[in-house]
């Protein structure tokens, strides 16, 4: 800082500023605060899995792998109240996750699938506009919502269905029945999820398929091509990992769900194959059903097996993340 | 008449109404045919006759469509009726859901709901005694929490993914995902382990919020970097080139150009969260009396409300009192959705 005699008559010239790729005070603190608050959702996925592992630990100990597999809930009080000795085991309750899961994706991927090929290429101008906000109001709905209307409402429908599915492919053992008790089954648990993950699916889709080049669907249509050949060269290859990172990503959905699934699905503690019967299980309905009554040791479990949930969708959110980023942008 | 110069433009492609005819008499045909197998055969009631039609209309319109013309057309039209039956399938159930809510919550509301709490009344009473005051208070106060803390981590994640973009750019995005796929029942267990056996013992509004904050912070994220992404990177150029640091770019050009984006994402925030149920089964309390304290007792809360309606009631009067609810849920959720197209409808000026 040469320049001091600036009041003189010759006015002078300002030093050089330094000229440097670090950035000022004001800048790193903003900086840092920024990164901070970017770095909270790793804080906080990392506090949930480590506080359930914590407070899981004992009986994730005690039953080993049994946790899994068992399908065992008990504890045993003698006559003082005192616990003699307790089971915990949630292998009915992850089998039956499994089952609602994948008849959701079974029955709602196809529908979802088909009602973005709709939106993105046979609707057109305001109806077009107005479904697509219905579609996302109906994601945003509420799982009570849910659970309730279908309670109320489509048991009823579905029921009918089970019967008929009953009737005629009786034969293959997993619609097979052992009494003919229909209602509350996890088909019918399925089906909600289902309806409840086809909003979701037909967002993603939709994006997706919006992504498709239009030159090269220009190209397939100037080659003579009807709108199911198009189809079926250009949006399908360009967009199939996008929708199976989507149906990934309802699976997911599906297998947190817990008010709707506790509404609809009869919770009953037994591995249940014939998904027309009225007897399942879904482990988050199994936290909501023994949160009640469980004494200190039950929380325990239950948070193991509310662990066991987290790493499962955690899972599942990482292929569909891996599955729309990676395969999302190829095609002929 | 002469022959122009000019010939008017032809269009030979497009649907002539004969053809419009012959469709609308095909689709008919097959409502016909689907009566007449409902009748004869085991297939019965409303839904069998929607099935038995749309296949009998997609099959009719086939062989019409191969007739006239070949197979790839016909084909064409069978994906048609395939995406319409998609459609429709998605359709039915929100038609249903919402005028279900309508049709009998319409009788759970009335002005006495909104002034008075359920210390007076049980839910199997009528109606016109008690009221969900403090459910929907409850409601209003702890979204309104869990909107104050999420609010800023979500736009700060936002601001990291848009204007940072350091090396963990990737990896947050990616957190952030699998974090807006968190089950809501964990994020009750996991406040639920951290929080209240350890520390307060005890329910409240608060914990209700930080359980609500795990699952609102990943949407405000996302619907925050997706507007922030839409601002033109002119803007933050113009910033820094007229000496601006970052911080002053960012504070003072790029999140005011994002307002009415930001204001997008609060509310699709408030709206993901404002009928989660299950972690404030766990963490809430779920008081009868009006508490507008957070931070002591139990809280009442609008999805807790009908559940308990719901569940515990079993009588027409509960019933009621809990579509009554549900239909003041759905309007909310409703309104907020509206006024989130609102705001995002509106051009970056």
């Amino acid at each position: 800082m040469r320049v001091t005699q600036t009041l003189g008559a010759q006015s002078s010239i300002p030093a050089a500023r330094e000229i440097t790729t670090k950035p000022r005070r004001s800048d790193q603190v903003f900086r840092f605060i920024v990164t901070a608050g970017g770095m909270s959702s790793l804080v906080i996925l990392g506090l949930i899995a480590f506080f359930l592992s914590l407070k899981g630990f004992s009986v994730l100990r005690e039953e080993q792998w049994s946790f899994l597999t068992e399908s065992r809930w008990e504890v045993l009080q003698d006559g003082e109240g005192k616990i003699e000795s307790s089971t915990f085991g949630i292998g009915a309750m992850l089998v039956g996750t499994f089952i609602g899961a994948f008849i959701a994706i079974i029955v709602g991927v196809p529908i979802a699938v088909l009602s973005a090929l709709y939106l993105t290429f046979y609707a057109r101008g305001p109806v077009k506009k107005f479904l697509i906000s219905v579609i996302d109001l109906m994601a945003a709905f509420p799982s009570l919502l849910f659970g309730f209307w279908a309670f109320i409402v489509f048991m009823a429908s579905a029921e009918y269905w089970a019967k008929l599915i009953n009737k005629y492919l009786g034969f293959i053992p997993l619609f097979d029945v052992p009494a003919p008790f229909f209602e509350r089954s996890p088909f019918i648990a399925g089906l909600v999820l289902a309806v409840m993950i086809i909003p979701i699916v037909t967002a993603i889709s939709r994006e997706v398929f919006d992504q498709t080049p239009l030159d090269r669907i220009q190209a397939a249509y100037a080659l003579g091509a009807s709108k199911l050949a198009m189809i079926r060269a250009v949006v399908i290859p360009y967009g199939r990992g996008g929708i199976v990172g989507g149906a990934m990503l309802g699976l997911g959905r599906a297998m947190g769900e817990t008010v709707a699934v506790y509404t609809v699905l009869n919770v009953v503690y037994q591995i249940n194959w014939q998904i027309l019967f009225g007897a399942g299980g879904n482990v988050a309905s199994l936290i909501l059903l023994k949160f009640g009554e469980a004494g200190p040791d039950e929380v325990d479990a239950l948070m193991a097996a509310g662990l066991v949930l987290f790493l499962l969708t955690l899972t599942v959110n990482a292929l569909s993340d891996v599955l729309i980023n990676r395969f999302g942008k190829k095609g002929r | 008449m002469t022959q122009s110069a000019i010939p008017t433009p032809q269009t030979p492609w497009a649907v002539s109404p004969q053809q419009r005819i012959a469709t609308g008499s095909l689709i008919a045909l097959g409502a016909i045919l689907a009566g007449i197998v409902v009748k004869t055969t085991g297939l019965s009631g409303k839904l069998g006759f929607a099935v038995s039609f749309f296949f009998f209309a997609a099959l009719l319109i086939f062989i019409q469509q191969l007739r006239l013309r070949d197979l790839a057309a016909a084909k064409d039209s069978l994906l048609n009726s395939f995406a319409l039956l998609g459609i429709t399938l998605t359709l039915i159930p929100i038609a249903s859901i919402v005028s279900t809510v309508v049709i009998r919550g319409y009788g759970g509301i009335s002005f006495g709901i909104f002034t008075e709490d359920m210390t007076q009344a049980s839910v199997n009473d009528p109606v016109d005694s008690g009221g969900l005051l403090h459910a929907l208070l409850g409601t209003l106060i702890i979204v309104g929490v869990a909107l104050i803390i999420s609010f800023p981590i979500g736009l700060l994640t936002a601001l990291y993914l848009t204007e940072i973009r350091g090396t963990l750019t990737r990896p947050i995005k990616f957190l952030v995902q699998a974090m807006s796929g968190v089950p809501s029942i964990v994020a009750g267990l996991f406040i639920l382990s951290i929080l209240i056996i350890p520390v307060t013992q005890e329910q409240t509004g608060l914990m209700a919020s930080l359980a609500l904050c795990i699952l609102m912070i990943p949407t405000i994220a996302r619907t925050a970097e997706e507007m922030l992404l839409l601002i033109p990177n002119e803007l933050r150029e113009a910033g820094v080139a007229l000496g601006a640091t970052q911080w002053r770019a960012v504070a003072g050009v790029v999140v005011p150009a994002a307002r009415s984006g930001l204001v997008t994402a609060i509310i699709l925030g408030v709206a993901r969260v404002i009928g989660e149920t299950a972690p404030l089964l766990l963490v809430s309390g779920g008081a009868d009396a009006l508490n507008l304290n957070p931070t002591s007792g139990a809280m009442g809360s609008l999805p807790f409300y009908i559940w308990k309606a719901f569940l515990t009631g079993g009588t027409q009067e509960a019933y009621a009192r809990a579509w009554g609810g549900m239909l003041v849920l759905l309007v909310l959720i409703v309104s907020l959705f509206v006024l989130a197209r609102y705001f995002s409808g509106r051009r970056v000026n």
